[in-house]
Order: C-alpha cells, then structure tokens, then sequence
C-alpha cells in the first residue's frame, strides 16, 4: 500500500503550471512556514478567464500535488467558475487524499481564491 | 535500494533468521513445562539471557525479557516510580528529547502525581551532567536519561550522570535501544541500574526486547499471570524470538570496533557532503553522535516531499516533519535542540547500516543535493529569502 493514490504521486513527480507569472494580475499565498505548507499562486486573468496559472509551494507531497491539481482545475476557466473551485473537487481529482492531508487540497483552494481577491483589489472588478 | 533508516528498524540477520527458524521446528516446546521437551525451551531461553547478559556486563538474571523498547521503558520508569512513591519521592529527572515510550510514561506519571523535570539538551543535543546534578533533590527516585538520541544520534554522558545518581542515591535508567550493540556498554562501569533495548535495532526480530536491571532493584510488573520472568512478566516466553535476538546482539557487538571505524569514515563523508549544500545545517553534535546517524536541516523546503523523491531513487531515509509524523508539530527532539518550526520541518535523517559502501555513501549526497535543489527551485519560502524579503535562518 502506498502513501497516497497513483494520481497524487504523478502530480507530485511532475507537477503542472509550476513557477511564476511576471506579469499576473492576480496573486494569492496562504499557509505558513510554521506549520510546513505554504501555497503561492499566480494568476493571469484575460477576458474574465484565467489564461494562465502557475504556481509554487513549500510542503508535503499531498500540498505540491494539490497545488498542481487545482492549477489543472482552472486553466482556462471563465473566473465564475473558478470562483467555485473547493478543495473536494481538487481531492476528488487527485483520487482522494489520506484524511490528515486533507488540509493541502483546502491550502489549494485557499490560495486560488486568496489570488481571486487580489485580482479584484487590482482591477476593482467584481467577479 | 539504499536502505538509510536503521535507527528505525533493522533487517534481521541471516544468523539470527536460522536461530528463530531452528527453533519454531525444534525447542517449541513451553519453557514452563518439566518435561525434557519443555526444559529443552528453557534451557535456549537461559542461554540467550546468559549471552545478552555477558554483551553489557550483566548477570544473566539481570536480563527481563520484553517485548521491545517501549515496554522496558514503562516497566523500568514505573518500577522507580513505585519504589519511590513508597518512601514518599515523587520527582523524576529526564530529558526533553526522550522517545515517546519515555515522554508520554512521565505524563502519565505526572497526572497520577508526579513531578517530572526535563532538563534542556542544548544546541549540540547533549544533556550537562552538572544540570543533571542540580536538577536532583531529595525527593527525586529516578533520573532516565537515553544513551544515544534515535533522531539525532548524540550519544549522551552516561557514566558520568550513573555516577552522579550513585553518589545521589537515586535510581538510574537509560533508553539504550539506539545503542546496544552499537556502542560500548558496561552496566557496572557506567554506573546504570535499569537498561531498555530492542532487539529490532540490532538485526534482531521486531516486538522483541529486554531490560536489565540491576539486582536488588524491585519491579512492578506490568503485565499479571504466571511466574514466567521471576514472576515480574507473565506470558509464556518468545523463546525464538529471545535467542535470535541474543544471536543478532552477539553478532552485532562482536563487529562493533571494525563497524564503528568504518562507519565514522562513511558518516563524516556523508556530513562533508551535505555540509556543501548553503543553507543546510548539521543537527546534534559533529563527534559525540552515533557512527550511523546523520541529520540535516534544510532550509526551504520540507521534509515528506524530500522523502518521497528520494524515495523515487531508492534511497530510504526519515525525517522530523510534522507531515511524516501525522501531526503538525515537527519533532520534539529538534525542537528541543532549538531548531524553530521553520526549518525543523526541512529535516532529513539518514542512520546508514553496516554494509553501505562509499559509492552508495557518494549517491546519497548527489541525490540529496538534487533534490534539495528541484524543491527549492519552486518553494515561495526559498524565493522570499533568495530575494531578502525573509532573514535566513541557517
Ligand atoms: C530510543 C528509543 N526508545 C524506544 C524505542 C521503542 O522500541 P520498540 O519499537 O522496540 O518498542 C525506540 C524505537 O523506535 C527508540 O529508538
């Protein structure tokens, strides 16, 4: 029996949409140093649809890999959409998480919506 | 596979295999039983008690057989705890970095009224035998204090805080499971009273252990039923199980001089290694640790997913990150050593078995440097200190 699912393990092997945006218009970091997990993302928002994401963070494998997994989640969804995102789709995509680590796929969340505020304080857009 | 995670467990030794496999063919019979067959049990049961005995400079009746670390520790604190309560003393002397078999017995013991002082270990992860001396008072009946640290290795004074016990007329106990038959251990010139050991640690079977202790020195059983153990642990004996580990201690000790030198080489080249990596420091004493234990903090990253991708180059090694622990302290032990929680969760453990040659000792490092280098390259909390927005911390 392994850690975590096989999906978990490939995200984390290879992560998606890891790095950073220059120019995005949309940033968002939860989490602290203290606890082990901090979430940083990145979001280049166009037409009301997230062109682009990229993302980085410090932490488990479960975090690296739901980090990776919502980044999938939202590329290239209108921001309505995204606005919708929950931690239990980004569990559900990666085939479930071990209960204790379920906080990763909420730290996932958390930074997508945290990068969402900010790209309403920078364009005074409500979404 | 490079199997890194001694201080874990250990892989049986094929002696001690054809000593347990012999036996559950051969002396299967109950040690209790008067009939040759029974007595036959009986008899390899003694002479593994003997065997163990001679290892640390006991007297075979010295030797309870357990099962394992943890149960030595229980029954070795809670015996003092009961001798001392008698006379009225109910204070015990540790230290913070104990394993948990230690830790959470003083809690326990604390709830039921007891007093616990746990003394600092400071940075190099060694206790002082003069704060040993002044923490005693006349109301202390046990100091415990572990020989070898399991997470980082330090070996501890242990003579010299046995014969500050002695000189005090307190009890002394040491969780000696990371170093019997790893290092030296006489019980008489260490000045120990009551020893735990687990025969995992030392190429011998899981759930298998024992404790010595010292003649005259009353136990409190912790397990009630038949006579078996002079009466002080009921349940009839693991008899393959406590030969094989006398097989694996005799093996193990016998080897110590050629193993110890060989393994100090391979450990400081490891610790040179990493020492390469910036940012990246050695945790516990440089000299006075074990020859198998190395243990680095990394700063900006954390530990699980550093597990894991070594993992995935077959390295198998250990950390004290709250994720690989289930909960979201990390370690206490590097804690204890004042390593904040910032980096304490970028630790790695890595305790090297006999057999590592000095190839697999160069990959380690190689692969550990890697890895380091691919989770830095998109942690937020690497690029914040890389871009001085956050003060690093090592
Ligand atoms: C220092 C120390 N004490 C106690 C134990 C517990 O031993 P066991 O697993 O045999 O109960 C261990 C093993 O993890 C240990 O390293």
């Amino acid at each position: 029996m392994a850690l975590y699912s096989e999906k978990v393990m490939d995200h984390f092997r290879n992560p998606r949409n890891v790095g950073v945006i220059e120019d995005a218009n949309g940033i968002g970091e939860v989490g602290n140093a203290k606890c082990g997990d901090i979430m940083k993302m990145y979001l280049k928002i166009e037409d009301d649809v997230v062109q682009d994401v990229k993302f980085e963070t410090f932490g488990c494998g479960s975090a690296i890999a739901s980090s990776s997994m919502a980044t999938e989640l939202i590329k290239g969804k209108p921001v309505s959409e995204v606005m919708k995102l929950t931690n239990k789709a980004v569990a559900e995509a990666l085939d479930g998480l071990p209960a204790y680590k379920m906080h990763c796929s909420v730290l996932a969340e958390e930074a997508i919506h945290s990068a969402l505020e900010d790209y309403q304080k920078r364009t005074g857009k409500s979404i | 596979m490079i199997y890194a995670d001694n201080a874990a467990t250990t892989k049986m030794s094929e002696a001690a295999i054809q000593t347990m496999t012999a036996l559950f063919q051969e002396a299967w019979g109950n040690p209790s039983s008067l009939y040759g067959h029974g007595q036959e049990a009986k008899e390899v049961l003694e002479k593994a008690r003997e065997e163990i005995a001679a290892v640390i400079g006991a007297q075979s009746q010295e030797i309870l057989f357990t099962s394992g670390g943890s149960e030595a520790d229980n029954q070795a604190i809670r015996s003092a705890a009961a001798l001392g309560a008698k006379k009225g003393k109910r204070h015990i002397v540790s230290t913070a970095f104990e394993h948990h078999a230690v830790l959470h017995t003083l809690k326990k013991l604390e709830e039921e009224g007891f007093e616990v002082t746990l003394l600092p270990v400071h940075e190099n992860g060694i206790v002082r035998p003069e704060e040993v001396a002044a923490a005693i008072r006349e109301d202390t009946c046990l100091v415990t204090v572990m020989f070898a640290n399991n997470e980082i290795g330090t070996i501890q004074p242990i003579r010299e805080i046995g014969a500050i016990c002695r000189e005090k007329g307190v009890l002394f106990h040491t969780d000696a499971v990371q170093a019997v038959g790893h290092l030296p251990i006489d019980v008489n010139a260490d000045n120990i009273d009551m020893l735990s050991a687990s025969a995992h640690k030392f190429h011998g079977p899981k759930g298998v252990g024992f404790l010595y202790v010292r003649k005259g020195i009353r136990l409190t059983n912790l397990i009630e039923g038949g006579a078996q153990e002079r009466g002080k642990r009921a349940g009839t004996e693991n008899v393959p199980g406590n030969a094989a580990m006398a097989t694996a201690l005799r093996e193990t000790a016998s080897q110590m001089p050629e193993t110890t030198a060989r393994l100090t080489v391979i450990r400081d080249r490891i610790i040179r290694g990493l020492s390469e990596i910036p940012h990246a420091a050695l945790n516990g004493d440089a000299e006075r640790r074990l020859p198998s234990n190395i243990n680095f903090c990394f700063e900006g990253i954390e530990g699980e997913s550093l597990l894991l991708l070594l993992d995935d180059k077959g390295i198998c090694a250990s950390s004290g990150s709250a994720c690989t622990s289930g909960s979201l302290d990390p370690s206490h032990v590097l804690l204890a050593i004042g390593r904040v929680h910032d980096v304490a969760h970028g630790s790695l453990r890595l305790s090297i078995g006999e057999d590592i040659t000095e190839e697999e000792a160069d990959y380690i490092v190689r692969s550990v440097k890697d890895v380091v280098a691919y989770l830095r390259s998109f942690s937020p909390i690497w690029r914040d200190l890389t871009e001085g927005k956050k003060q690093f911390i090592l």
